[in-house]
């Protein structure tokens, strides 16, 4: 995406759009994080932070707050860092770059409504400006579940930390999920707008991070032999799916009553159709890309009868992958009658004139499969061919698969002769290995997103606006799956309930086995 | 897979390669060829660098080693040896060592020529002994980059004159790799406001390249006086930068860990460790397009160099006693200037790791 949408000021006389080698660093600034004890900080945002300092790309004197209950000095802090920084960092571990790191890390101990934590916090911080340079230019990261979001904002502001004093910033980060439905989203981006402006608030959607994900825009924007066959004329169908092989391990209490619907396809899977269907947009600036994103989701039709075109499932005990595992109402902490989703597909429409009348399909589910997650943009076939049928009986559609995760690449699928005296026409496909060839150098998604956060780069995360937008989408789908009977079982280690099947039978189309 | 080839033909290896390439069943994108010319003694640390770094770039390398031979029989004996390999250890893409015997060793672009991948970009690197002109070197014509190392020569300061003064766009040097990191440190101090600088001293090691070059760099772009000042090292040990209310000075004085002190703000310490050449490559194979920013850096000096031939006198001082006086950049410019004279190009034993 864009190279550098807001470089700091104007004339630095070192810096010239010729020389390309200068990385984007950020300012000077800092990290605090809420919840810094839980699994994605340890798994994920320490390990980025230690990458990012390793590749260079954070300023001097950054520092890293962490905030949690525990009564931790900050020494245990930084040994919790070290411990996951070595488990899980994606670069070398160096013992400069660890002290660099190390000197900024503070713990504050406490609990969100514990305002002499707070206190406590903001003493910290402006400490850090003294000692570290920091600037006042701090992020709050909540790694923290919603239903902490508005305590933690308020207390942020009434001990003055979200007011960034003269020449600074003070940004918000929060995860996924942006509320459960249109109404309590809304409530929550009120909550948190109350306190820090719309565009100083960044919402973490990490598939947005992935290089595949920003790749489909270089695909369909810097190329030309893919834009004019991206419409009706030529596309019959497209394919969205995310599946997960896992069940939902240990987050029975957040996942039971919100299902993968709202999970998976409410900010992921529609990201994913956004991108993949919206128009150029002007600029790769964060707001000509979100009007073009807004714009096609706007466009977005659910179908009429929900009924028939949407399906919801429930993953019963099976075996998956050489192992035996229970059902999803078997599950530790599972109420045995629940009716939450496991897996959703549905069939939306594009009301423009690129798209009309091509079905978009989007599935999610746990316990599928396997995991994977790709776009497959399923051409028509040839209006007229000169060969038998019985010479084409093995082709199918021409496809052009984007492999978001893992093994990240493209597939292109066409068919072609088969050696031998008679003419046999078969499919074959042709692979870009954009995951195998660059893992080792290709950054993770946090890495990047965090990087984007200090930078204030807002490219890459969804806006309040495309938050609602999709809340508006599934509502009526959630609504009617709430008053018409329970999920359809399916068994572990498949690819969806019948239904699923069935759905695309009545279309005359069939899933793609990922 | 590898494959060994006696006594054969640029036809017969690109058929070992199909075969290799079948045999493992890898079917990587690979996105450029890597040339490295070399000689029997140097492929094996150069050819590791290349590997590691084709993790992040897939490529074709082909080794180019010349062995002209010591007797005129062996001279006159020209003959061509290749090992491919395909898959295993060696990295991503693919890996043929060419060894070129005799009189064909003076004609590796016959045998270069036809291995390239189609339509892709190539890459010549010379990790030590490059040509004069590399733009003009029969394998340099074939390459969008050509990569040169100032470092490995005998009087570096004297190869950055030479590289200047031959510059074509699409040449780049490891001296200048190796300062990126600084330079991006640099950079993002001055991205913060601060008072007008009013000159500039660069130190560091004395036979070290990427002194100079981030001198002429800082002297080009900032346009105020440079000077070069000598020190023990390692590397590169410190950049200060003189603004009207104090110093901007980044200080590495044992090779990895920095201090960036900033007037008004409290010292920070940045990590600035010295980058592997697998490292540096890498980073080089990363953008093939021209490098104005080098160009730029490195002719700066050329100016300098004209105007004040003689000066040459201070570093005698300098060599003496390292850091008891401070000999201006202009003297080691002029410096530059005698030095080639002589031989400008010629080995130096030590090689491999000779980072920023």
């Amino acid at each position: 995406m864009s190279v550098s949408a807001n470089q700091p000021e104007q004339s630095n006389p070192l810096r010239t759009s010729q020389d390309r080698r200068l990385p984007r660093i950020a300012g000077p600034s800092g990290l605090v994080i809420f919840g810094v004890t839980g699994d994605l900080s340890r798994k994920k945002l320490m390990p980025a932070v230690y990458d990012l300092a390793n590749r260079g790309l954070l300023p001097p004197g950054f520092s890293l707050v962490g905030f949690a209950r525990r009564d931790w000095a900050d020494e245990d802090f930084c040994d919790v860092v070290h411990n996951s920084v070595k488990q899980y960092a994606r670069t070398p571990f160096r013992e400069e770059v660890w002290r660099q790191l190390a000197e900024g890390m503070r713990f504050v101990s406490g609990t969100f409504d514990d305002d002499e934590a707070f206190v406590n916090l903001r003493s910290t911080i402006d400490r850090l400006d003294k000692e570290r340079g920091t600037g006042g230019n701090f992020a709050f990261y909540l790694s923290v579940p919603p239903k902490y979001f508005p305590t933690v904002v308020r207390q942020l502001k009434r001990h003055g930390l979200s007011e960034p004093p003269a020449d600074s910033w003070r940004r918000a980060v929060i995860e996924k999920p942006f509320g459960h439905d249109l109404a309590s989203a809304q409530e929550l981006n009120q909550v948190v707008h109350e306190v820090f402006p719309p565009h100083e608030v960044f919402r973490i959607d990490h598939y947005l991070g992935k290089e595949t994900v920003q790749n489909i825009l270089a695909l369909r924007f810097a190329n030309t032999m893919f834009e004019p066959i991206w419409n009706r004329s030529y596309v019959d169908h497209v394919q969205i799916t995310m599946a997960e092989d896992i069940g939902i391990g240990g987050r029975a209490g957040y996942y039971d009553g919100i299902g993968s619907a709202r999970d998976v396809i409410q900010n992921h899977l529609l990201q994913l159709l956004a991108l993949t269907a919206m128009e150029e947009p002007a600029s790769f600036d964060a707001d000509a890309l979100v009007t073009e994103k807004l714009k096609v989701l706007h466009a977005v039709q659910l179908p009429e009868d929900l009924g028939r075109h949407t399906v919801r499932g429930q993953y019963t005990g099976g075996w998956q992958g050489g192992q035996k595992v229970a059902g999803y109402l078997d599950e530790d902490g599972i109420d045995r009658a629940s009716v939450t989703d496991t897996y959703a597909a549905m069939r939306l429409e594009i009301d423009n004139r690129r798209w009309a009348g091509v079905p978009f399909y989007l599935r999610t589910g746990k316990r599928l499969g396997r995991r994977v997650t790709e776009i497959a943009i399923v051409f028509q076939t040839a209006p007229y061919s000169p060969f038998d049928t019985t010479d084409t009986q093995e082709l199918g559609h021409n496809a052009l698969v984007i492999r978001v995760q893992p093994d990240e690449g493209i597939t292109v699928r066409f068919g072609s002769k088969v050696p031998g005296t008679q003419m046999e026409i078969r499919d074959v496909t042709m692979d870009f290995a954009y995951g195998e060839s660059f893992t080792e150098s290709s950054p993770e998604a946090y890495e990047r997103l965090l990087l984007d956060v200090l930078l204030g780069d807002a490219n890459l995360f969804p806006r309040h606006q495309e938050v609602e937008r999709s809340w508006e989408i599934l509502d009526p789908v959630e609504d009617f799956w709430a008053g018409h009977g329970r999920p359809e079982p399916y068994t572990a280690g498949t690819w969806g309930p019948k239904a699923a099947d069935e759905m695309l039978a009545r279309d005359g189309r069939s899933w793609r086995r990922p | 897979m590898n494959i060994d080839l006696t006594d054969t033909t640029s036809s017969q290896i690109n058929a070992a390669l199909v075969q290799a390439r079948r045999a493992v069943g890898s079917a990587v994108g690979m996105v450029l060829t890597l040339v490295i010319v070399t000689d029997e003694g140097n492929h094996y640390d150069a050819l590791k660098a290349a590997s590691e770094a084709s993790q992040e770039h897939p490529s074709r390398i082909l080794v180019v080693i010349k062995r002209p031979g010591r007797s005129p029989r062996e001279r006159a004996n020209a003959r061509l040896d290749a090992e491919v390999r395909v898959g295993g250890d060696v990295g991503n893409g693919e890996t043929v060592l060419l060894r070129l015997h005799g009189e064909l060793s003076a004609h590796a672009y016959s045998v270069v020529m036809p291995l390239l991948l189609p339509d892709a970009p190539v890459v010549v690197w010379w990790p030590e002994e490059a040509p004069g002109h590399p733009a003009d070197d029969l394998l340099g014509t074939l390459a969008q980059r050509r990569i040169t190392d100032a470092a490995s020569t005998e009087d570096p300061v004297a190869a950055l004159g030479l590289r200047a003064r031959v510059y074509a766009p699409g040449d780049t040097d490891l001296a200048w790799t190796r300062i990126t990191p600084w330079r991006s440190v640099l950079a993002a101090a001055l991205d913060q406001k601060h008072a007008a600088i009013s000159s500039a001293e660069v130190e560091g090691e004395e036979y070290n390249p990427s002194t100079e070059l981030l001198a002429l760099w800082l002297a080009d772009r900032l346009g105020v006086p440079v000077e070069r000042v000598v020190s023990p090292g390692p590397g590169i040990t410190a950049v200060r930068l003189n603004v009207a209310d104090g110093v901007i000075c980044l200080d590495r004085p044992d090779g990895s860990l920095a201090t960036l002190a900033v007037p008004g703000q409290p010292d920070r310490h940045v990590a600035l460790h010295r980058r592997s050449t697998a490292e540096l490559i890498a980073e080089e194979l990363r953008r093939l397009d021209p490098d104005e920013a080098y160009a730029q850096a490195v002719r700066h000096g050329v100016g300098q160099l004209h105007k004040r031939p003689g000066q040459a006198q201070a570093v005698p001082a300098a060599q003496a006693a390292p850091g008891a006086e401070k000999p201006t950049r202009k003297a080691a410019a002029a410096r530059a200037a005698d030095g080639e004279q002589g031989k400008p190009e010629k080995k130096s034993g030590k090689q491999a790791e000779q980072p920023s």
